[in-house]
């Protein structure tokens, strides 16, 4: 049993003061999250999860990051619907990273990536709140004199069925954190959710619409002074030297300091004058054995090249920061991060303190995509912060340094080849994969056997992730390692995106070489995957496969599994000139075995595909002296209004799983539309992306 | 020293007068609701009024707006009544991590000033600022209701 780990008998009052050194401080502390409720003023909690309070207002505690993907409203809502709480005083707050390790971890993992944040934790929240409901519950059966058993709650309310008698969540709330938590908790069935389930609004809309909700970019202390950085521009190069004495009497200059080995930072009173005074700073860099790479001789490497994806940087549109306080007792840091406990081990790491006496205070993050589960930059903000004890120092990344410091969706190059019998069906089938492994740069540890399994994303053979989706008799997939120097990283959708291009482009490549419609040639090896199948039948059916489309419109197809969800799409495209493409529709489908809120999938559907299709015209970073080119939005472009394509997604939950949902129908955005180009030109476009072809939106 | 008239209030500051008028805001006065994406004036981010004027003031030094009026999204909606524009963002759920937003909703309730009903075409060729999450479609669907409300 362990749904909740041993629930801390202490109220959060007291674990936020033993925590929270900076309110002691007087400091102007964000603590984070949507209509933030400040730990000092809530009631002791009924257990970890759930915190009310005697006006009825229920604070659920949300572990998992949230960047705009919606799980903070996903999460609360599953904790409700067990709670039985009045959605309507529903708050959330987060708990820092070091009164989770104070705690024994009994939030579990922190982590949003890799599509998880609701998947992962699902069952542990929702017997969270379903623990507190019994705690609840008993706590006015107490009360009462009477067997718990013959007590309900609903909507915040509990009611003694024999005498009718009713009390709310918030009158017995105090006592019900002294309530024994009960051994064990009966889930609902999901056919009977009431808040999960549904549709419902975010919780944290409307402080976005004011400009009161904060970022970390946000934070504001007294005496605060902000950084600004530079690291060599050739990943793994050094810092040779710098001339401070350039710039040490700019105004507003306060400190010029080294960053590990790797970067220079200077700090001033405000984030302009450091970053001015930064480009004037004479930096003499050991730039190592890198200076030559290109992006001609890194694909020179891969040799067995059919079809090629790029390095395609994240652009969050808040650039990487970290605010950072250091005395020689404690470390803080204000920040956004995709891992909390991640950055926790940094500040620790970088201050030279023990975890005890380091916490990391989240903030909303301003996109994350994968880039902000990394923690370099606050390991920088510590390492600024350690050199002038007692100032909280704010590190801002310029979107210079954010796009060339950047971990990269990684290159990789495929090979593809197929076979046939007398009869046209597809009776072989090879990918080599040559390129880039994440974990062998980022996560070295999870290598197996010096392989890279996540390399394989969407084309495995069995397990819950990513399925292969086909059943082809003689079938070989295989990858052919290179590590640039240039660091990759996890970009949303990460290997799926590139393995969905490799595999769709090339299925509907042998479909045509048979002579046959691709998604009837599709369809006969997929017999043995129905719910790959089932996806794509729902999005041929909604586009209108089959039948004529508009004069000078055409159709592509795409299919593919990847975290745990099945996910296709069907794209209707122009094309004028044979280089201007009109992206008419595009429907998007996905099984995601149990959806949590309907509507906020929905949005994830449209809003990956404006990702995904970014990537797939304009997503390019080239390498030349060893260093990325592009800089900011002026050479790095993405999807504006004006090419936003009508997105139709489909929702199709088929239970008895759990998906996730923020990455997946990312990858199946670009064949579509690649098919679909093919269909409209009859020309095969296998390199990324299509700005290199000179191919654009119309 | 420069006087600065932002949401309906004088600031006097003390910078350089070819400071960005973002950073005067964010770190000189404190109203950090105006965002950073890019500094170049690609993204959109930071807009906010010159004399009720959309402008993208990561790009415009403070020389150039002393003595104007500056509006915010901080002052967007003084009173407490959210503006139209906001209102439709509420209703539609539009944002997702939101930091796009202040821009967004700035340079929309400038377009409507000048566009009160505007057509699809004329979205696509005004409004260009950037979102990473890819609201898009919820963002077209909320300006069409925003118009519809006045």
């Amino acid at each position: 049993m362990n749904y909740v780990p041993k629930i801390d008998r202490r109220s959060f009052v007291a674990s936020a003061a033993a925590m929270g050194g900076g309110l002691a401080l007087g400091l102007e502390i964000p603590f984070a999250g949507p209509r933030t409720v400040r730990a000092q003023e809530a009631t002791p909690e009924v257990n970890a999860w759930v915190v009310i309070r005697p006006d009825d207002t229920v604070v659920i505690r949300i572990a998992r990051s949230e960047m705009g993907q919606g799980s903070l409203t996903g999460l609360a809502q599953l904790v409700a619907e067990e709670l039985e709480c009045d959605w309507s005083k529903v708050t959330t707050e987060y708990p820092t990273p070091g009164q989770n390790v104070a705690r024994k971890r009994v939030w579990g993992d922190f982590s949003s990536t890799g599509s998880r944040s609701i998947r992962e934790s699902e069952d542990y929240v929702r017997k969270g709140g379903a623990a507190a409901r019994e705690m609840l519950i008993q706590a006015a059966a107490n009360e009462w004199k009477v067997p718990a058993g013959e007590c309900s709650a609903s909507n915040s309310v509990i009611t003694h069925k024999p005498s009718g008698r009713t009390t709310t969540y918030g009158k017995v709330a105090a006592a019900a954190a002294k309530v024994e938590p009960p051994a064990d908790v009966k889930l609902k069935d999901p056919k009977d959710w009431k808040i999960a389930g549904k549709p419902l609004k975010r919780l944290d809309t409307r402080d976005k619409l004011t400009g009161k909700q904060l970022y970390a970019i946000d934070v504001k202390m007294p005496g605060m002074l902000y950084a600004a950085v530079k690291a060599c521009p050739v990943h793994g190069g050094k810092v040779k030297s710098f001339d401070a004495a350039k710039i040490t009497g700019n105004k507003g200059v306060k400190k010029v300091v080294p960053v590990g080995d790797s970067a220079v930072a200077v700090v001033g009173d405000t984030w302009w004058q450091a970053k001015t005074a930064l480009e004037a700073l004479p930096i003499e860099w050991n730039e190592g054995e890198n200076t030559k790479v290109t992006t001609a001789s890194i694909a020179e490497v891969l040799k067995e090249a059919v079809y090629s994806y790029p390095y395609q940087a994240h652009a969050c549109m808040e650039p990487l920061n970290a605010t950072a306080l250091y005395t020689p007792d404690k470390c803080e840091v204000w920040t956004s991060s995709q891992n909390a406990e991640a950055a926790l081990a940094a500040t620790s790491e970088a201050s030279g303190l023990p975890i005890a006496k380091c916490d990391v205070h989240k903030l909303l993050l301003g996109g994350g995509f994968g880039r902000r589960g990394r923690t370099d930059y606050v390991s920088q903000a510590v390492l600024i912060a350690k050199q002038m004890p007692g100032t909280p120092v704010k590190l801002l990344w310029s979107r210079e340094e954010d796009m060339t410091q950047d971990t990269y969706h990684p290159t990789t190059q495929c090979k593809l080849t197929g076979a046939f019998d007398a009869n046209g069906n597809l009776t072989g089938l090879q990918m080599r994969i040559s390129g880039q492994s994440i974990l062998a740069a980022l996560a070295p540890s999870r290598l197996q056997n010096g392989r890279d399994p996540a390399t394989f994303q969407g084309l495995n053979p069995g397990g819950a992730e990513g399925v292969f989706g086909y059943d082809i008799p003689n079938l070989l997939i295989d990858h052919a390692m290179r590590n640039p120097h240039v660091t990759p990283g996890f970009w949303r959708g990460v290997n799926n995106n590139q393995n969905a291009i490799y595999l769709e482009c090339f299925m509907d490549e042998l479909a045509h070489a048979a002579g046959q419609d691709p998604l009837e040639f599709r369809r006969k090896l997929m017999t043995k995957h129905p719910k790959h199948l089932a996806v794509l039948n729902a999005v041929a059916e909604k586009i209108g496969w089959g039948q004529p489309a508009a004069q000078g419109v055409y159709r592509g197809l795409a299919q593919q599994m990847g975290y745990g969800s099945y996910v296709a799409a069907a794209a209707e495209i122009s094309v004028t000139g044979g280089n201007k493409i009109k992206i008419h529709r595009i429907v998007g489908a996905t099984d995601c075995g149990h959806a949590v809120n309907p509507a906020q999938i929905e949005r994830q559907v449209s809003g990956s595909f404006v990702y995904g299709l970014s990537a797939l015209f304009n997503g390019e970073c080239t390498v030349k002296d060893g260093r990325i080119e592009q800089q900011n939005f002026d050479t790095y472009d993405v999807m504006r209004i004006a090419q936003m394509p009508k997105v139709e997604p489909i929702l199709m939950p088929s239970g008895g799983f759990w998906g996730g949902v923020g990455e997946p129908t990312i990858f199946v955005a670009a064949p579509a539309v690649l098919n679909a180009y093919f269909a409209a030109t009859g020309k095969r476009i296998r390199s990324m992306p299509l700005k290199t072809h000179d191919i654009s939106f119309a | 020293m420069a006087d600065l008239n932002i949401n309906g209030r004088t600031h006097q500051v003390d910078v350089d007068p070819d400071t960005p008028l973002l950073w005067v805001l964010r770190d000189t006065i404190g109203l950090t609701g105006t965002k950073y994406g890019c500094g170049i004036a690609q993204c959109g981010a930071c807009t906010v009024h010159v004399d009720g004027i959309a402008m993208r003031s990561c790009s415009v030094p403070l020389s150039l707006v002393a003595g104007r009026q500056i509006t915010t999204i901080e002052g967007l909606a003084p009173d407490g009544v959210l503006h139209k524009v906001q209102q439709a963002w509420l209703d539609h759920d539009v944002p997702q991590c939101g930091y796009c937003q202040s821009g967004m909703i700035m340079a929309v309730a400038a377009l409507l000033k000048d566009k009160p009903k505007p057509t699809d075409a004329d979205i696509d060729a005004n409004l260009t600022n950037i979102c990473r999450c890819g609201t898009y479609q919820q963002i077209r669907a909320a300006i069409h209701a925003a118009a519809a409300s006045a």
